[in-house]
């Protein structure tokens, strides 16, 4: 459903907008800094096949998962924008 | 046809394939010229930008970097670092830069912060962090001539010089683009082949990702037998030796992370996409084919290191003779790559973490990802691909940073500062005279290179995380924050960091000027030079708001620049 564009759909759009921020961010943080550096101790107590947990994090999981973090902000954004009618036109 | 020949060609045929390229996209805009048209396909330019972005480091020396220097996991801290980044740049800065529209970085933050004072500073730190970057490309293009063309220094230096003027000066950030896009498929060809070789001969598994976490023909998993037999020569464990401290690798991986999405050369390439939407998606690819690339090089460490114990100790107890070495042992010495000294005279090679007993004296990093192709036996096209594949790396990240030099230079300093009057033509004609400069200084700083070139990649993004990122950050998520806050929060983010590594490292980096020493118990909170940017950053974001309190806010047509570059549709109001 499109709404007309005011100021309070504006205010609407940034709202959500550091809402997947957050979200997003605090995965971000968690399997890079957490999973690969604060908590990879523990981590590597667990083996996966060839891969101690913490060690995989560090070096292939965070990398996965930002792709998709970057892939997902994209996606809600769009969908949002278009909720919302914030389109923009191309120029 | 001889190894040398086949690598004329080969590297040849990829510098003919740039310059046809660069005839095909001439720029006859600014907005060509600057930012490629806003024209360019967001997977396109996700590709210009991961060939952007990767350097000659990431190609010829992280693999080493991970592997030899820290050890494995402490190498990790490059890995999240460098694409982490593009997370908070797809969030926090790409989209809305996107939106605001305009050419250049400093331009943005000279009108978020209405000043041509902070528009200047902008354009020094981004000059500061551009040019402690290019240097290394400069010496990568040299370099790589040099091991693999078999010209001496100065002539392979120039050969990249004349390929980058070419194509830059010509065509700009439209020639940049297209060129980058070739250069991407060249280098990660280049890398990918050799580790799938690698990988399939260890483990029997092609792809490099899982084989690195598979199992060797004796049955026990790579990791562990690595693990196993760097403790057995007196090394730290592969998988888990830390670097410094965990605090120490938390602000390296923050700073390389927010130093990404601060470094200019990397943001104007999200100017060329035509939407704030292509903007974030652009950044996603950007990711994946950076990601192809920074998931092989840990496999291509660990095996390459692997590979290396088990030539030197084919079988436990039983040394190589020397006599015996094979022949890319040889060839590699002669390039000073490798080096071995026989300290107990009994014709064999003993390696080992005790610097006393070990007889391999001289191990490169960058010999992981060079010999690689020899220690693997594959043919010698695979080893001609992999000198165009450095040299790819090393002419895009330059001429994207020469791009974002020259561009400050005649469109921030000249247009928007010194000369508004110009007309565009001339602007253009001083755009391409400001790149043929940026060439041709960046080819003396590679044929001079200061006493700081070794180990400069990593300072960049310090100091790009702690001038440039803050100020972007807080002048999209705040419209309170002022001129004055922004310039002096720039000037003692760059400060800071810059007085911590001279303190370190020396003044200027010469050598017996740091007047703390370069020892880690002087290090602040263990914290090493490189990894800094984060306190630097802090320092920034500390001092721009406790300064913004103390001044007025800024007038409200900035406050709504802001509040339009926020939102992707065209501002209906006012």
């Amino acid at each position: 459903m499109e709404q007309p564009d005011t100021s309070a759909v504006r205010e609407i759009y940034w709202r959500e907008n550091r809402r997947w921020m957050l979200i997003l961010g605090v995965i971000w943080f968690t399997v890079s800094l957490g999973c690969g550096v604060l908590w990879v101790e523990p981590l590597n107590q667990i083996q996966i096949g060839g891969f101690k947990l913490g060690f995989w994090f560090a070096q292939q999981g965070a990398i996965y998962t930002f792709i998709v973090l970057i892939f997902v902000y994209a996606g809600v954004m769009a969908r949002l924008e278009k909720r919302l009618g914030l389109e923009e036109t191309e120029v | 046809m001889s190894l040398t020949e086949t690598t004329y060609w080969i590297v040849g045929a990829s510098f003919l394939l740039y310059i046809l390229i660069a005839i095909r996209s001439r720029a006859g805009t600014t907005q060509e010229f600057y930012v490629a048209g806003k024209g360019i396909h967001p997977v396109a330019n996700g590709m210009a930008t991961a060939a952007d972005w990767m350097s000659a480091a990431s190609f010829i020396s992280m693999a080493g970097l991970i592997g030899l220097s820290y050890n494995g996991y402490g190498g990790s801290v490059f890995l999240m670092g460098w694409t982490g980044g593009y997370v908070i740049l797809a969030m926090l800065i790409a989209p809305y830069l996107r939106k605001y529209g305009k050419f250049t970085v400093p331009e943005f933050i000279g009108d978020r912060y209405y000043s041509d004072t902070a528009r200047v500073v902008a354009v020094i730190c981004l000059i500061i962090c551009s040019v402690t970057y290019v240097i290394g490309q400069m010496k990568g293009i040299g370099v790589a001539f040099s091991r693999f063309l078999e010209t001496d220094y100065e002539t392979g230096l120039f050969s990249g010089m004349v390929i980058v003027f070419f194509y830059a000066v010509l065509g700009g950030m439209k020639g940049i683009t297209y060129t980058q896009i070739a250069q991407f498929c060249v280098l990660i060809f280049a890398y990918t082949v050799p580790a799938i070789f690698i990988s399939l001969q260890l483990t029997g598994q092609p792809i490099p990702q899982l084989g690195l976490g598979s199992t060797l023909a004796d049955g026990s998993y790579l990791l562990e037998k690595l693990d196993r037999t760097l403790l057995d020569l007196g090394f730290q464990e592969y998988t888990t030796s830390v670097r410094g401290s965990t605090l120490n690798m938390a602000a390296f991986t923050a700073s390389l992370m927010i130093g990404t999405a601060g470094l200019p050369h990397v943001i104007i390439r999200f100017f060329t996409v035509p939407t704030v939407r292509a903007a974030r998606t652009s950044a996603g690819w950007a990711l994946v084919f950076i990601a192809i690339l920074y998931t092989t090089a840990p496999a291509v460490a660990a095996m390459a290191r692997l590979n290396i114990i088990q030539t030197l100790e084919p079988q436990p107890g039983k040394h190589l003779a020397i006599e015996e070495r094979p022949t890319w042992f040889k060839n590699w010495e002669q390039t000073g790559l490798l080096g071995i000294e026989d300290k107990n005279a009994d014709g064999r090679i003993q390696y080992s973490a005790d610097p006393e007993q070990n007889e391999l004296v001289t191990l490169d990093n960058d010999i992981l990802v060079l010999a690689n192709p020899e220690i693997a036996n594959l043919p010698n096209w695979v080893i001609a691909l992999v000198a165009a594949g450095g040299l790819a790396a090393a002419l895009s990240t330059a001429a994207g940073l020469l791009l974002a030099i020259s561009s400050a230079i005649s469109h921030d300093l000249l247009k928007r500062t010194l000369m508004p009057d110009i007309s565009e033509r001339q602007e253009l004609m001083a755009s391409r005279l400001a790149m043929a400069a940026a060439v041709l200084g960046a080819g003396y700083l590679g044929l001079n290179p200061p006493g700081f070139a070794a180990g400069t990649v990593a300072l960049a993004f310090g100091l790009a995380a702690a001038s440039l990122f803050p100020a972007l950050f807080l002048g999209i998520f705040s419209k309170r924050v002022s001129r004055e806050g922004a310039i002096v929060g720039m000037l003692a983010g760059i400060g800071v960091t810059l007085a911590y590594v001279f303190q370190h490292k020396g003044l200027m980096f010469i050598p017996g000027t740091s007047f703390l020493g370069d020892l880690p118990p002087n290090w602040f909170f263990g914290i090493e030079p490189n990894a800094f940017g984060v306190v630097g950053a802090a320092v920034n974001f500390a001092v721009t708001l406790t300064v913004t309190r103390l001044t007025p806010s800024p007038p409200e047509s900035v406050q709504q620049l802001v509040d339009d570059i926020r939102v992707p549709a065209v501002s209906r109001e006012g």
